[in-house]
């Protein structure tokens, strides 16, 4: 008998709040979390979360990652303890760069001052996978445990790897997610200088007038279980990671294969992994950049994968409300997803007013209804990353 | 230049450094344990860091793994110091 993944709780911060509420909530409302050309999470306190002397051991990403833990764990049930025995119990949180301002603070630290001005805490403040071992320390998690790096792919092949640790039998629950904080000096600089970055600072997927994606952080945290152990416990299901594919462009370090070819792919391997095909999906929450290069490319994948689905399902991007969260993209728009699917409701793609020529999905301009009967709404979410990472996930509640 | 090497000035300067590392200031004493202080190798690095920044002694990891309260780490400093 085959083992399925359900979703029994959720936690975010992002630069709509701290909390999975406010990020739901917010957007569906048309509200924008971008301030000064930067998705920053000005609410989030670390120590709202952690003690001090945990606090400084914890670079911002991985701050971040307690915190959606928290919620995450507090709404499954699980804060206080793990349900399962530990060695059943996973984490597996994504990060694009990991923990950059850490990096760069010892950089500098070492060019000032030499090398032994250089903090023991350097490297673990700094590795990809400081967040996956800070939430399994804190929680006590005993089974598979590590980061996942795809650039902005990377939250999305958290929980599509977390989703397949259980289907695999290897765990019965997973903490899975994705965390980012690299709006820095340097990250700053170098996506400007590759021209990946808006100088508008205004973030409007699909929209003709887009110049380029907008930096932001958060993090995103699911609480992802086998669905009979879920259920034997009684704990309330909000969703269920019904199918995932990854596929890679093998075609360019940044740039999209124009007609996504591989990105589509990906698409309709995630509806096969859940044994649906393009008719059955209600919602798509699209990568949807605010690139030039992304937001063509995608449209092209969507076409590809649905057929003639793809001119009448609504396709939306949260990164018009928060800007792109980099590696925690993929859980924040999963979560995003989830809980659009639970409200019957849409949210809008923000700011999407020009159309341009080949550019002509469904995008949402306005919040509204989905509506299937009282079924299960299907929805796919997108997550691509530079060097080619096609990540999709395929979701129901 | 470093600081002269006092037991007073040394205490305070542990102190304030276990302070800016996370610890509970009313929980410090010289006869607190650094087990009980939740203090462990990494704190002790960085400490020696503000140690030797601060007094210009430096304090390697064979001599700090014996210490086991605030005020071994106060004595080896000074000792480290005559």
């Amino acid at each position: 008998m085959s083992r399925r993944v359900v979703i029994t709780g959720v936690g975010a911060v992002t630069p709509l709040g701290v909390g999975s509420e406010p990020l739901i909530e917010r957007w569906s409302a048309g509200e924008c979390g971008i301030e000064d050309g930067a998705g920053r999470c000005r609410e989030f306190d670390p120590l709202d979360f952690l003690s001090k002397k945990e606090a400084r051991r914890l670079d911002r990403f991985a701050q971040m990652a307690i915190a959606a833990a928290e919620e995450a764990l507090g709404q499954a049930g699980a804060g206080e303890a793990l349900p399962y025995e530990a060695h059943r119990v996973g984490c597996v949180i994504g990060t694009g760069i990991g923990g950059l301002p850490s990096l760069e603070e010892q950089q500098r630290k070492l060019f000032e001052s030499g090398p032994k001005a250089v903090s023991p805490l350097a490297v673990p403040l700094m590795m990809g996978n400081a967040a996956a071992a800070a939430v399994a320390m804190r929680h006590g998690v005993h089974g598979h445990a590590y980061g996942v790096v795809s650039a902005c792919a990377a939250g999305a092949h958290a929980l599509g790897d977390a989703s397949r640790i259980i289907r695999a039998g290897d765990a019965d629950m997973v903490v899975a997610g994705g965390a980012e904080a690299a709006i820095t000096g340097v990250a700053s600089a170098a996506f400007v200088a590759m021209g990946a970055t808006s100088p508008s600072g205004i973030s409007r997927p699909f929209d003709a007038r887009r110049d380029g994606f907008v930096m932001g952080e958060g993090a995103g945290v699911l609480i992802l279980e086998e669905a009979d152990a879920a259920a034997a416990r009684g704990a309330e299901v909000l969703g269920e990671i019904r199918g995932y594919a990854a596929t890679c462009d093998g075609f360019h370090l940044t740039a999209p294969q124009p007609e996504g070819l591989e990105a589509a792919r990906a698409i309709n391997l995630a509806l096969a992994d859940a044994g649906l095909s393009a008719v059955d999906v209600d919602y798509v929450n699209a990568h949807g950049t605010s690139t030039q290069l992304n937001d063509r490319s995608e449209t092209m994948a969507l076409k590809l994968a649905l057929g003639e689905r793809a001119a009448t399902v609504p396709v939306s991007s949260t990164k018009s409300a928060v800007g792109h969260l980099l590696g925690a993209a993929g859980a924040v728009e999963a979560i995003a997803t989830v809980a659009a699917l639970r409200r019957r409701l849409a949210p809008p793609t923000i700011g999407w007013e020009e159309a341009e020529e080949g550019l002509d999905l469904d995008y949402v301009p306005a919040a509204r209804p989905l509506a299937n009967g009282d079924g299960p709404l299907i929805a796919i979410s997108d997550s691509f990353g530079f060097g080619g990472h096609n990540a999709v996930l395929c979701l129901a509640a | 230049m470093a600081t002269e090497v006092s037991n007073g000035k040394v205490e305070e300067k542990i102190f304030d450094g276990l302070v800016e590392l996370g610890t509970e200031r009313a929980t410090l004493s010289r006869e607190a344990t650094l087990k009980d202080l939740d203090v462990d190798s990494l704190d002790l690095v960085e400490l020696a860091q503000i140690v030797e920044d601060e007094f210009g002694i430096e304090l390697r990891g064979d001599d700090v793994k014996d210490v086991r309260t605030v005020g071994d780490v106060v004595d080896l400093v000074v000792a480290k110091a005559g």
